[in-house]
């Protein structure tokens, strides 16, 4: 079959959705590239039954917090890798944060499960259709998303630390 | 009954036969803080569900406020029992992104250490089933190699465990001639030791019945539930991300993968086993490489970037550029690259990937750990349904999971 | 055939390594201060109570992260603490004498800590293993509790990351000299049921 280069799988997939997919680049080795949040799994699918593409593993899915786009301010990560010709590549979908609705990508991969939990204990993204969307590695108990930029990193509510100590 | 009659029970719970176990997080034998709820009838697991997030430390959030050498302490601490791994793996991702190329004798030598860190996990993941299935002694008789393991790492870096080992383009310090001759020792004692091991379990009645056919999982399943490293090759599927997309001159090396067929945890500990062979194997190829640099380039243990690695000490005190860059790389004055890079090292337990959008600051804006054990876990459910109760045991023992790289 | 091992620090110690003499290898205990006769020997209840306590303190290991993996080395063959007495690891609470708590804890895990500590019986020591355990260590996040202390009291800190075996075999030591040195009323007193209220523990 045909070597998988990064013009075939660009060609391919704006064959397929057009000017849908956008914002190809090619960065440390990896194509990547993005497409609106309605599209993912049509993308994903495409991706995972087209003979000559076969992205037929999930690598990661993990998002991504950029408070200053407006309206584009979380990014959902999906990677995917074709075992057999050893490519990888990375597909961006972006949401904003009022209404992080995405669709979720368990029924085409059994590991996106746990993933999409974890993106959304530290994101807060809602995937519709998740069979079980709640908090896995943080307390159940949290009413917020810590991975956002705006939140701090150390536990506020301590009493016993000393900030002339720790130079702040 | 009058008596019983303010016992509330709860709905149906008269008529339900099963019962609700819990597996909880603090576990015998030290396997790690996770807690499954098993339903169970009599004696066989019908369900299972899984919680983690029991040692959450929130590597994410601090890898953001940290500039890259000072992730190196929290990469340790991910895969606890083959911390090299995951700190060479860190540092081949900086050097990725910072576009650093490293001399090949300094691979050979980060070759050694990944793959004695390889053989220290799979020599507690195997010990450890054998400790589940009633056999004791062998996990005494190998744990004396891992002190041997923990020496070799001593004599490098300082630390036994969590080590620290590397920096971003090479070495801290140049191996000396003890860290070789303790390598020589490992070499020469311990492929007697894991052969003695193999003879108490491999064949032994007990342990064959109590592993074979246990926990079996088909290759289309295993890859559908992201499973890589040893559980997938048991599976049947030769993923290895050394042979796929060779790093640190790992092409240079022969070596075979092995391979199972069921999935379940037999052919896991078989695969684990042979594993440790051919590390052995690279181990030997990549020590009499290192041997057959003479001269000056014996001497080269880091590559040649002063603007992300560390000039020596007295460097620093006696030359004015030396002390600029030591000022440069504390200060976070480098130039740090604007990107995204992904990059994956063959852990110990599958696939570590390391994901890193960097936006040109000191610290990177974005670092994700891709956790073996936290992705493959999540297939667990399927692998013990309608097992019985300490098959359930023994599958979570032969999945080597490791509690640090789950929650992260 | 000798090979010439160039040392980079001159070694002190175990040069001349002698043969093993069991006559003087086996250590043998020294007996409390008392009275003794024909067949008898008088003594303090509680230094009596204390030598059976020090040398058989049986350990909870509560093992999450990575000093429980320097737990498993010392209680290995190389660092064996069997001989301190503790051959048996309880995993139960209500079987065990001492709490070793090895690790982080997360905010998630306080409460399993603090339930295994309530179903402990009196006496009971804790040891916190590690600079997680004893601080928070090198986690200063929203989800890691700062030092285990913070929920239940705690007799003895080890401090490292991870620390040796040798210091491991160090802090049980000192929990032997607190148990040598602690009087039998001392579960009972003011003092102490003060310091369990002030952790909330009844």
């Amino acid at each position: 079959m045909a070597q998988l280069t990064s013009e075939l799988i660009q060609n391919k997939l704006q064959h397929k959705f057009g000017d849908q997919v956008t914002n190809f680049t090619v960065s440390y080795g990896m194509l990547t590239f993005e497409a609106p949040k309605e599209f993912n799994l049509k993308v994903l699918q495409f991706l995972f039954d087209d003979e000559e593409l076969m992205f037929r593993f999930l690598t990661d899915i993990t998002a991504v917090h950029y408070p200053e786009n407006a309206g584009k301010e979380l990014a959902v990560v999906y990677h995917l890798h074709n075992l057999v010709q050893n490519v990888r590549i990375r597909f961006k979908v972006f949401t904003s944060i009022q209404s992080p609705d995405v669709f979720t990508a368990t029924q085409l991969f059994n590991c996106a499960n746990w993933m999409e939990r974890e993106t959304y204990d530290f994101f807060g993204i809602n995937f519709v259709g998740h069979p079980n969307l709640k908090r896995i590695l943080n307390v159940d108990e949290m009413d917020y998303f810590p991975m956002r930029k705006e939140y701090p990193l150390e536990d506020q509510e301590r009493t016993d630390k000393d900030d002339e100590m720790f130079g702040r | 009954m009058a008596e019983l009659s303010n016992i509330k029970l709860p709905e149906g719970s008269l008529e339900k036969t099963t019962s609700t176990i819990n597996l909880g997080p603090t576990h015998p034998a030290t396997h790690g803080v996770f807690q499954n709820i098993l339903e169970i009838d009599g004696e066989k697991v019908l369900n299972a569900e899984s919680t983690v997030g029991y040692i959450h430390r929130a590597f994410e959030k601090i890898a953001e406020h940290r500039p890259l050498y000072q992730i190196t302490p929290l990469t340790d601490r991910l895969n606890y029992c083959s911390a090299p791994i995951n700190n060479m793996g860190w540092h081949l991702t900086c050097e990725k992104l910072l576009g650093i190329q490293t001399p090949k004798r300094v691979d050979y030598l980060r070759v050694i250490i990944m793959e004695l860190a390889r053989i220290a996990d799979h020599l507690i993941c195997n010990s450890i089933v054998g400790v589940d299935t009633g056999a004791l002694t062998p996990f005494t008789y190998i744990m004396q190699y891992r002190e041997l393991i923990y020496e070799i790492w001593e004599e490098v870096c300082g630390s036994r465990l969590t080590t620290n080992i590397g920096r971003i383009g090479g070495f801290e310090r140049n191996f000396n001639n003890i860290a070789f001759e303790k390598l020589e020792k490992f070499l020469h004692e311990y492929p007697k030791a894991l052969t003695e091991f193999e003879s108490l379990l491999t064949r032994n009645r007990i342990f064959m019945e109590r592993t074979q056919g246990v926990g079996p999982i088909s290759a289309e399943a295993a890859l559908s539930y992201g499973m890589t490293g040893p559980n997938l090759r048991a599976a049947g599927v030769d993923y290895d991300v050394r042979v796929h997309s060779p790093y640190s001159s790992y092409s240079d090396f022969q070596f075979h993968i092995p391979v199972g067929t069921t999935g379940d945890c037999y052919d896991r500990f078989l695969v684990r086993n042979d594993e440790m062979r051919e590390s052995l194997s690279i181990i030997r190829q990549a020590y009499q490489k290192v041997q057959e640099f003479k001269g000056a380039e014996a001497e080269v243990y880091h590559a040649d970037v002063p603007d992300y690695y560390l000039p020596p000490k007295q460097d620093v005190y006696t030359k004015m550029e030396a002390l600029i860059y030591h000022f440069k790389i504390i200060m976070g004055e480098v130039n740090m690259p604007v990107g995204e890079v992904y990059n994956a090292v063959e852990g110990a337990n599958g696939e570590l990937g390391f994901y890193v959008i960097s936006d040109g600051g000191r610290t990177p804006y974005r670092v994700h750990f891709r956790r073996p054990c936290f992705v493959y876990y999540q297939a667990f459910p399927e692998l013990v349904k309608n097992s019985m109760l300490s098959d359930a045991i023994i599958v979570l023992s032969s999945l080597n999971l490791i509690a640090g790289e789950m929650d992260a | 055939m000798k090979k010439e091992i160039f040392m980079a620090r001159p070694v002190r110690f175990n040069i001349h390594p002698k043969e093993a003499n069991l006559n003087s290898s086996v250590l043998i205990g020294e007996a409390p201060p008392g009275f003794e006769g024909e067949g008898f020997f008088t003594t303090k209840l509680s230094e009596l109570v204390a030598l059976g306590r020090r040398n058989s303190l049986w350990p909870l290991p509560f093992a999450t992260s990575c000093c429980g993996i320097e737990f498993m080395a010392t209680a290995a063959a190389h660092y064996d603490f069997a001989r301190f007495g503790s051959e048996r690891m309880a995993f139960t609470p209500r079987q065990c004498d001492m709490l070793m708590v090895m690790g982080t804890i997360a905010k998630k895990m306080a409460p399993v800590v603090r339930q295994v500590y309530l179903q402990m019986a009196e006496p009971r020591w804790v040891m916190a293993v590690g600079a997680c355990a004893c601080s928070g260590g090198i986690f200063d996040s929203y989800s890691v509790l700062q030092g285990i202390d913070q929920i239940i009291p705690v007799d003895v800190y080890v401090p490292g990351c991870p620390p040796r075996p040798e210091g491991i075999i160090e802090g049980i030591m000192r929990v032997q000299d607190l148990v040598d040195n602690e009087s039998v009323r001392r579960r009972n007193s003011d003092r102490y049921k003060a310091l369990l209220n002030s952790y909330g523990i009844q």
